[in-house]
């Protein structure tokens, strides 16, 4: 059955939400946005289906990115400083499902990720899916996945979250 | 003006012992011998037998700046080329990995070639006949590498004709390499996914160095590791878990301490090879995992086992670009691209015959360590980029790698030594110059 009140607006506007936490580097509100089980997934290969037994670039629990997170502010963290700034860029997401069925909400978005740090600016571009659950009431962040269409191209340092 | 071109005794200079000259970082000359010189007169990882399993299956690679091909042929053998067809020099072979069928056909004019690279067709031939074709080149087709070796299934190169035979230059080191196909119960290594790729804006050298500089980790990590540590604390008093996740056995180790490293040792090769981690090192606390222990027990016998699983190397370098890490089975190529840019190539063998959570565990390090993604490859590549462009400043011309010394030091030995020592970073480099100049020809000024 579908979950109380997940409407596609209420799901679509999440979506953008979250990606405003990260450009505004709210990074404890972006954490919060996330199941306790909840993962960050950033495959390595085309439609790719294991992400612990296929190579990732990333594929990490709440624990690991708090890590993340903390770390971006740690007085000796040296490749922050400068800091490092970002910006996404979506399309209107699309919602593939609305939860009625497992009581998962899925969709998917196309991106354009902008990651600047001093004089450097780089893109990147590609698909991110959500599997969102509710709740009390709030929608928290099963899986975020993030596709890029260059996966196998070698990149500098990402070092904030697409 | 060349500075170093044609002349042997200026490249010589730049490596000082407890010195070495920033040129060899910065120099975008000495950068194009070494291509030259330094690389083809070594032994170089062109990839491993697993990746050509059938017949027609190739991978391409470089070494030093040239385009090189292996393929696996329908008798079994596998065979090493220059990567250009005998033609018009067009690439044969553009992709990373494949299967070309049964012959290899350049895209240009549909010359054909078969996966032992003999010349097997090339359309209107009898615009040849009677213009000496059979006697060129162009006619044995795709030119081997003519120094190649398979060892275990690791697929190495020289591209010079003269130099040291694979087993001279490797020697001894080889038992890094023998260590991690041991840990597979069947004896067997392979490659079933791709490599994480990680591009450094730095020299080559400065990643080779890094592998056994052990005063680094617990300076240059605290950011990723320290923080790793503070959170996993941290949540064990929130929740009051016991168990240290995967992850944290992983990242913890990197903080440990300067008597850790010291009391770990570095044992050093001849032609630049060594490797830290000798009696200890920051893999040597995993978890056994799904049984894996019991099934190595069943494959080698208890004594055999426990041999194998307590060697725990920590980095081994082979030199002059790769470095092999048995414990998790990762190798790392550093792939020169220019002077001031490296490619990354990360690579995880699966242990045949061992629990699937071996492998996951692997993947899990390489992603941690070696991924553009990666919070300690981030507190590392920074570190590498200050340097390249601190290295730029005139008020010091010269790299100081004197940890623990000692004039007249030996050159081309093996030992066991202090595992904070540069002296494998001094043994890399006596080596580099070696391998540098090993075929230039005396000074042009001498000679002259």
């Amino acid at each position: 059955m579908s979950p109380g009140n997940v409407t596609p607006d209420r799901l679509i506007d999440f979506v953008y939400d979250e990606a405003a936490t990260l450009d505004e580097m709210r990074w404890e509100d972006w954490l919060a946005l996330f199941h306790d089980d909840g993962r960050y997934w950033m495959p390595l290969e085309w439609q790719q289906e294991d992400p612990l037994l296929q190579p990732s670039l990333m594929y990490e629990d709440r624990l690991l990115l708090t890590v993340r997170v903390e770390r971006l502010s740690g007085e000796r963290t040296f490749s922050q400083k400068p800091k490092s700034r970002c910006h996404h860029l979506l399309e209107r997401p699309r919602v593939i499902s609305d939860g009625t069925e497992d009581g998962v909400c899925r969709l998917r978005t196309s991106f354009l990720y902008t990651e600047t740090r001093g004089d450097l600016l780089d893109r990147y571009s590609g698909w991110v899916s959500h599997e969102l659950v509710e709740v009390d009431g709030n929608l928290k962040i099963m899986l975020k996945r993030v596709d890029l269409i260059n996966f196998d191209a070698p990149f500098g340092n990402i070092q904030l979250f697409i | 003006m060349e500075r170093y071109r044609g002349r042997p005794d200026a490249i010589a200079g730049l490596v000082q012992g407890h010195r070495v000259h920033r040129d060899v970082y910065i120099d975008k000359e000495i950068f194009d011998l070494e291509l030259e010189h330094l690389f083809p007169n070594s032994w170089i990882y062109v990839g491993h037998a697993s990746q050509l399993k059938k017949p027609g299956d190739f991978i391409t690679c470089r070494i030093g700046k040239q385009p090189i091909l292996a393929s696996r042929h329908r008798d079994g053998t596998i065979h090493v080329f220059y990567n250009r067809c005998p033609h018009k020099g067009v690439k044969i072979a553009s992709e990373p990995c494949g299967n070309t069928g049964k012959f290899f056909r350049c895209p240009y004019h549909a010359w054909s070639f078969k996966t032992d690279g003999s010349l097997l067709a090339i359309p209107l031939k009898k615009g040849y006949e009677n213009t000496g074709f059979d006697n060129d080149q162009a006619a044995r087709g795709l030119t081997p590498v003519k120094n190649v070796k398979i060892y275990r299934d690791f697929i190495f190169a020289r591209l010079a004709d003269e130099g040291l035979s694979f087993e001279d230059f490797f020697a001894d080191s080889l038992s890094t390499i023998d260590n991690m196909i041991d840990r597979s119960p069947t004896g067997e290594l392979e490659i079933v996914g791709a490599p994480i790729r990680y591009m450094h804006t730095c020299n080559w050298k400065m990643l080779v160095e890094n592998q056994t500089d052990t005063c680094h980790p617990m300076v240059a990590h605290e950011s990723s590791a320290g923080t790793a540590i503070k959170v996993w604390e941290r949540e064990q008093e929130r929740t009051g878990a016991t168990e240290k996740p995967m992850a944290v056995q992983l990242y913890a180790p990197f903080m440990s301490s300067y008597e850790f490293f010291e009391q770990s040792g570095i044992r050093i090769w001849p032609n630049g090879h060594g490797h830290t981690g000798v009696s200890g090192s920051i893999h040597q606390d995993y978890d056994d995992l799904d049984g894996y222990f019991s099934m190595m027990v069943e494959a080698y016998g208890e004594e055999r086992a426990k041999a194998i699983l307590s060697d725990n190397r920590h980095n081994t370098v082979y030199f002059p670009n790769i470095m092999v890490k048995g414990s998790v089975a990762i190798l790392r190529n550093f792939i020169p691209v220019a002077v001031d840019r490296t490619l990354v190539e990360s690579w995880v063998y699966r242990l045949v015959g061992a629990p699937d959570k071996m492998y996951e565990r692997a993947l899990m390090y390489n992603r941690f360590i070696n991924a553009p993604t990666s919070i300690v490859g981030h507190d590392d590549l920074e570190m590498y980029e200050r340097a390249q462009e601190g290295l730029t400043s005139d008020g010091n011309e010269w790299v100081n790698i004197q940890r623990l010394y000692e004039a007249g030091e030996a050159e081309d030995v093996t030992e066991v030594i202090n595992g904070t020592s540069e002296r494998q970073m001094r043994n890399q480099f006596y080596a580099w110059r070696k391998f540098m100049i090993q075929d230039m020809p005396q000074n042009v000024e001498a000679a002259e």
